[in-house]
C-alpha cells in the first residue's frame, strides 16, 4: 500500500464523488464546486503519476507537475466566470435555474396540422 | 505498515471524508467551507508527493482565492437556497454511473507500467540550457513554455469575459460594489498590517521560484491576495476597467513573453527558445511581468464585473 | 493509411506555424491594451496579415513534402512542444480563415464601437480574434496538453458570444454551455493523464509510436473521446447547443456553429486517426455512427417542428454534426484495420462545406431577423421579394448543404458512399442519403414560406449595409463552389475527383434530396403552408392527410424524447454512460 496506491485511488474517488455531484446537485453553485472536485480529482491523477516517474534525484517529476499548475489556474478561472454568470444570471432573472422554463423551446406544434 | 502509510491513509480517508460531506450537505455555505478546507487538505497530499510547488499553488489558487470566489458566491445567493432534490432515480443512476467511471479509472491507474516512464531526467540533462534549479520552473518557462503563455492568454480571455458582463452602462467602470469597513475594527487593522509583509512574501516566492519551489503563480496569488484585503476593507477601491495603465499591467505578462519568444525567432534559434548567456536574467524578466499580470487578473476576476459606471 | 509524420526537426517553412497563433494572439493583446475605439480597427489589421498566412502555409505545403513542422524553443519532444501541420491543417486553417474574415466583414455595422453601447463591440472583436487563435492552434498543436489549453482558450472565447446580449436566457445558456464543455474537459485532462503515466510523453507522433492496446490506454481513449462529444454536442450530448446558438447574435451564431464546435471535432480525429491509429476498434466507431444517426434524426425532425428560424438553424446544426460523425465507422473495414483515405478526407470536406454554409445561412437568418424584426417561420411570406439577397444567400448555403454538385458536401458524399461501399457498410449509406434528404427538407421549408406571395407589405426595420449581405452571398457561394478546389494536394481524396455539376448523374443527385427533402417537409412540420390553402393542392393534401397526422404523432414523440435528453442529469447520465459503452466496445474490439 504505497502513497502512490493510497493517492491514486483517492484521486479515482474524487473524480466519482465529482461528477456525482454535477450530476446530483441542482443548483449551479453546487454544480460548480463539483467541478472543482472533480478537477482536483484530475490534477491529483497528474500527481500520482509524476510520484512514480521519481528519478533523476527529483521526488516527482517536473512535467506533470507543470501541466498541474496550469491545470490549476485554468480551473480558477473557470469558477471565477462560472460565478460571474451566475451571479448575472441571478441579478437579471432573480433565479439561479439551469432548467429554462421554455425547455421546450418555442415550438408549440400543432398535431393536427392543417 | 509504516507510519508514513498511516498518516497518508488517514490522510486520504479525511479528505475524502469531507469531499463526500461536500457533496452531500444540504446548505450551499456549508458545501463552500467544506471544498476550502478540502483544498487545504489536498495541498497535504501535494506535499507527500513530494511536489511542492503544486502544494503552493493549490493551496494558494484552488484552496485559497477559489475558496474566496466560492464563499463571495454563496454568502451573495443565499436566497436562492433550495431545497428541491433530484428524484431518487436519478441520484440512484448517477452513483451507479459516476462509480463505474471511478472504478475504471481506478482499474486504469493499478495498471500502469512498472517502471514508469519518465521525463525527469531528461529534464535534469537540460537544465544548463537556463541555468536555473527549480526543473518545475524550467518546464514551466522553457520546456513548455508555449502552454504557459497561452494559459497566459486563457486567463486574460476570462476577464474579458467576466467584464463582457456588465451593464451596457457600468462598462469599463469599477468592478464590485465599494466596501466599507469599521476603520477601527479587526479587518482594517489586518489590512494594514498584513500587506507590507504579504508583499515581501510575494515577492520573495517569485524570486526563490528560480532555484526552489515557488514561481510567478503563487506569488502572483499572494500579492492578488493582499491586495483583495485592501479593497475588502475598504482602504481601496476597484481600479476602473477602462483605465489604460491597468489594461497594460493584464497584458504585460503574455505580452512580454509573446515579444520576447519573437525575440527568440528573429534573432535566435527559435520561438520561445533562450539565448543561453542571457537565460536566466530574461527568464526573470518575463517571470516578473507575469507576476504583475497574474497578481491583478486573478483580483479583478475576483472583484467580478463592473458595476459602477465612471463618471465622465 | 496516412503517410508517417516526420517527427522531430524543424522544417523550412515552419515558422509560419507560430506566425499563425502569435498573430491573433498579438490582436487579442493589442486590442485589449488600446481600448474600445480602436477594437475594431486591430482586428481589421490583423485579418488581412492572418489570411496571408494561412496563404503561405498552403503553398509551403506541398514543397515541403505534406508537413511542416516546428519545435518550439528548439526543444524536441517529449521533453518539448512541437507544432505540426499536415494537409488537414492546412485546410481547416484556411476554411476558419475565410470564415472569419466574412464574418467580421458582416459584423462590422453592428459592432461599431459607439460611446454609450461600447461593451457589445469591443467584447466581440477580442472574443473573435481569441477564438481564431484557439482554432489555429488547435489546428497546428502537436502535443496533448497544447491541445487541451487551446480547448479551454476555445471555450472561454465562445462563452461570453453566447450571452453577449445579456437578457436572462443567453445567460443561463452560456452558463449551461461552460459547465457541460468543462465536464468535458475534465475527461478530457484525465484521460491525458493517463496516457502520459502509461508512454511518458504527450506528443502525438511518439505516442503514436508508442501506443499499445493496453487496457489503461482504451480507458483513456474513452473518456478523452467523450470528453470531446460533450464539446461537440453529439447526440445525446446536445443540451446546451440549441439555445446558445440560437440565443447569441447572428455573427456569434456564424462563429459558434461553423467553426467552434470543428474545433473539439478536430481533436477527436487527432485522436482516433493519429495518436492510436485504429485502436478503438471496429465496434467504437460503430457507436460514433449510431451516435451520429441518432443526432441527424433528432436534429432534423426537431428542426422542422421549429417555429423560429435560429432555433431551427441550430438544430440543423446538430444534424449536420451527426452527419461529420459518419466518417469515423467508415475508416474502418470489416476486419478492424483503419482504411483511412476516403472517410477521412469525406469527413474534412463535410466540415469544411459546412463551416462555410451554415456560417452563410446564419448570417443570411440574421440579416432577415434585422430587416423583419421577428424570426418566425410562417410570417417569412413575401421575404423573397423583401431580401432576396438574403433568401439566395440562404438558398444557396441550403443547396450546398444538401450536396448539390459542385458543392464541397456532393464531394463528400460522393467520398463517403465510395468509403460505405469499400468497407462493405451499406447501412451507413442509407444514413447517407437519408441525411442529404432530411437537410433538403428544412431548406425547401424556409424556402417555401419565403417564396410565398405575401397580403401584407412588408415592413424595413431599418437602413440596409449592404456590404453584410454581400459578405453572406460570397461565403454561401464559395460553400457551394467548393468541390472545384484542388483537394488532391492537401487531403487523402483519389487523384481526378472533382464534382461534376453537369450531366444526368448531377441531376439526380439534385432530384432525389429535394423530392425526398419536400415530401419529409410536407409530412413532418406541424406548421401552416400558405400554399396548402389554395385549391389545386388542397385535394392532395386531404390524401395525405392520414399519414401527415401519424408522422406527426412521431415527431412530437421525438422532440419529447429530446426534451428529456436536454434536461441536464440525462444529458450528464448519458455523459457517463456513452463512455462506459465507448470504453466496453474498445475492450469488445481489442
Amino acid at each position: 500500500m504505497s502513497a502512490v496506491t493510497v493517492f491514486g485511488l483517492s484521486a479515482a474517488a474524487a473524480v466519482g464523488l465529482g461528477l456525482y455531484g454535477l450530476i446530483t446537485n441542482t443548483q449551479p453553485l453546487r454544480k460548480i464546486i463539483a467541478f472543482n472536485l472533480l478537477g482536483s480529482g484530475v490534477f491529483l491523477l497528474f500527481g500520482i503519476i509524476g510520484r512514480r516517474g521519481a528519478a533523476a534525484g527529483f521526488g516527482n517529476d517536473p512535467v506533470p507537475q507543470a501541466l498541474v499548475i496550469t491545470g490549476i489556474v485554468v480551473a480558477f478561472s473557470a469558477t471565477a466566470l462560472a460565478i460571474a454568470l451566475l451571479l448575472q444570471l441571478y441579478q437579471t432573472a432573480g433565479s439561479t435555474t439551469l432548467q429554462s422554463g421554455a425547455q421546450r423551446t418555442g415550438s408549440r406544434a400543432d398535431p393536427a396540422g392543417d | 505498515m509504516s507510519i508514513a502509510t498511516v498518516f497518508e491513509i488517514v490522510l486520504a480517508a479525511v479528505v475524502l471524508g469531507l469531499a463526500l460531506w461536500t457533496i452531500a450537505v444540504r446548505e450551499t455555505y456549508s458545501a463552500t467551507v467544506g471544498f476550502v478546507a478540502y483544498g487545504l487538505l489536498v495541498s497535504l497530499i501535494w506535499v507527500r508527493l513530494d511536489a511542492v510547488d503544486v502544494a503552493l499553488t493549490e493551496a494558494a489558487i484552488g484552496g485559497g482565492l477559489g475558496g474566496v470566489v466560492l464563499l463571495g458566491a454563496a454568502a451573495r445567493l443565499r436566497a436562492t437556497e433550495t431545497t428541491t432534490a433530484e428524484s431518487r432515480m436519478v441520484r440512484l443512476g448517477a452513483a451507479i454511473l459516476s462509480a463505474a467511471t471511478a472504478a475504471a479509472l481506478a482499474v486504469a491507474i493499478l495498471l500502469l507500467p512498472d517502471p514508469a516512464p519518465t521525463l525527469a531526467p531528461a529534464a535534469v540533462a537540460n537544465a544548463s540550457a537556463t541555468s536555473l534549479a527549480n526543473p518545475v520552473t524550467n518546464v514551466l518557462m522553457a520546456f513548455r513554455g508555449m502552454d504557459t503563455m497561452l494559459e497566459k492568454v486563457v486567463l486574460l480571455l476570462a476577464i474579458v469575459g467576466v467584464w463582457s458582463l456588465a451593464s451596457d452602462q457600468a462598462w469599463g467602470g469599477r468592478p464590485g460594489p465599494r466596501h466599507e469597513a469599521d476603520p477601527n475594527g479587526v479587518l482594517a487593522f489586518l489590512a494594514r498590517l498584513l500587506p507590507p509583509a504579504g508583499i515581501v512574501i510575494g515577492i520573495y516566492i517569485l524570486w526563490t521560484g528560480a532555484d526552489h519551489p515557488g514561481g510567478a503563480f503563487q506569488g502572483g496569488a499572494v500579492l492578488a491576495s493582499m491586495w483583495l484585503l485592501v479593497i475588502m476593507a475598504g482602504l481601496a477601491d476597484t481600479p476602473a476597467a477602462s483605465s489604460r495603465p491597468l489594461r497594460l499591467v493584464l497584458i504585460a505578462g503574455p505580452g512580454l513573453f509573446l515579444l520576447v519568444g519573437l525575440g527568440g525567432l528573429c534573432f535566435g534559434s527559435a520561438f520561445l527558445a533562450y539565448p543561453i548567456a542571457f537565460a536566466k536574467p530574461l527568464i526573470l524578466g518575463v517571470e516578473i511581468a507575469m507576476l504583475l499580470t497574474i497578481a491583478a487578473t486573478l483580483a479583478l476576476l475576483l472583484a467580478g464585473a463592473p458595476e459602477r459606471s465612471m463618471q465622465r | 493509411m496516412l503517410p508517417p509524420i516526420p517527427a522531430l526537426a524543424t522544417t523550412a517553412g515552419g515558422f509560419l506555424l507560430v506566425l499563425s497563433i502569435v498573430l491573433p494572439v498579438a490582436g487579442v493583446l493589442l486590442a485589449f491594451a488600446f481600448g474600445d475605439r480602436y477594437v475594431r480597427l486591430v482586428a481589421s489589421a490583423i485579418l488581412p496579415l492572418g489570411l496571408a498566412i494561412v496563404a503561405a502555409i498552403l503553398l509551403a505545403l506541398p514543397q515541403s513534402d505534406g508537413h511542416l513542422v516546428y519545435l518550439l524553443g528548439a526543444w524536441p519532444p517529449p521533453l518539448g512542444v512541437a507544432l505540426r501541420a499536415d494537409g488537414l491543417s492546412a485546410v481547416m486553417l484556411a476554411a476558419t480563415a475565410i470564415v472569419i474574415t466574412a464574418v467580421a466583414i458582416y459584423a462590422t455595422p453592428d459592432f461599431r464601437p459607439a460611446a454609450a453601447a461600447a461593451r457589445a463591440p469591443a467584447a466581440f472583436w477580442i472574443l473573435l480574434l481569441a477564438v481564431w487563435g484557439a482554432l489555429n492552434t488547435i489546428f497546428v498543436g502537436g502535443d496533448l496538453f497544447t491541445l487541451y489549453v487551446a480547448l479551454e482558450l476555445l471555450t472561454f472565447a465562445a462563452v461570453p458570444l453566447v450571452s453577449l446580449d445579456g437578457r436572462s436566457e443567453t445567460l443561463q445558456a452560456a452558463l449551461r454551455y461552460l459547465l457541460f464543455a468543462l465536464l468535458g474537459s475534465a475527461l478530457y485532462l484525465a484521460g491525458t493523464a493517463l496516457l502520459f503515466g502509461l508512454y511518458g510523453t504527450l506528443d502525438i507522433v511518439l505516442l503514436s509510436h508508442r501506443v499499445g492496446a493496453q487496457p489503461a490506454t482504451l480507458i483513456a481513449a474513452a473518456l478523452m473521446t467523450t470528453g470531446l462529444l460533450a464539446k461537440t454536442a453529439l447526440f445525446p450530448l446536445h443540451l446546451w447547443l440549441p439555445p446558445a446558438h440560437a440565443g447569441a447574435p447572428a455573427a456569434a451564431s456564424a462563429i459558434l456553429s461553423g467553426l467552434v464546435v470543428k474545433g473539439s471535432l478536430f481533436i477527436a480525429i487527432r485522436l482516433w486517426f493519429n495518436v492510436m491509429p485504429g485502436l478503438p476498434g471496429f465496434a467504437a466507431a460503430q457507436l460514433l455512427g449510431a451516435l451520429g444517426a441518432a443526432a441527424i434524426i433528432f436534429g432534423s425532425v426537431v428542426a422542422l417542428r421549429q417555429e423560429r428560424l435560429k432555433l431551427l438553424i441550430a438544430y440543423s446544426t446538430l444534424a449536420q454534426i451527426g452527419y461529420l460523425f459518419l466518417m469515423f465507422p467508415l475508416a474502418f473495414d470489416v476486419s478492424g484495420e483503419l482504411e483511412s483515405g476516403n472517410a477521412l478526407g469525406g469527413g474534412l470536406l463535410q466540415a469544411i462545406s459546412h463551416a462555410t454554409a451554415k456560417a452563410a445561412m446564419f448570417m443570411a437568418v440574421g440579416s432577415i431577423y434585422a430587416g423583419l424584426g421577428h424570426d418566425h417561420i410562417t410570417g417569412l411570406n413575401g421575404v423573397a421579394r423583401a431580401q432576396p439577397l438574403n433568401i439566395l444567400t440562404f438558398a444557396l448555403g441550403g443547396i450546398a448543404l444538401m450536396g448539390v454538385p459542385p458543392s464541397g458536401a456532393s464531394l463528400a458524399k460522393e467520398l463517403l458512399l465510395q468509403a460505405a461501399t469499400e468497407t462493405e457498410q451499406w447501412w451507413w449509406a442509407v444514413v447517407l442519403q437519408a441525411g442529404g434528404m432530411l437537410t433538403a427538407a428544412y431548406v425547401v421549408l424556409v424556402l417555401a414560406h419565403a417564396l410565398a406571395p405575401s397580403n401584407k407589405p412588408i415592413a424595413r426595420n431599418g437602413p440596409v449595409p449592404r456590404i453584410r449581405d454581400l459578405a453572406a452571398l460570397a461565403l454561401a457561394l464559395c460553400s457551394l463552389l467548393l468541390g472545384l478546389m484542388p483537394w488532391v494536394s492537401y487531403l487523402p481524396v483519389p487523384q481526378g475527383a472533382v464534382s461534376n455539376p453537369f450531366g444526368i448523374d448531377a441531376l439526380s443527385k439534385l432530384l432525389l434530396p429535394v423530392l425526398g427533402g419536400a415530401a419529409s417537409a410536407i409530412l413532418l412540420s406541424p406548421w401552416p403552408h400558405p400554399l396548402a390553402s389554395s385549391t389545386t393542392l388542397k385535394r392532395l393534401v386531404r390524401m395525405i392527410a392520414p399519414l401527415r397526422r401519424v408522422c406527426l404523432s412521431l415527431g412530437s414523440l421525438v422532440e419529447a424524447a429530446d426534451d428529456v435528453l436536454r434536461q441536464w442529469p440525462a444529458a450528464s447520465m448519458s455523459l457517463l454512460l456513452v463512455a462506459l459503452l465507448l470504453g466496453a466496445l474498445m475492450f469488445m474490439g481489442a
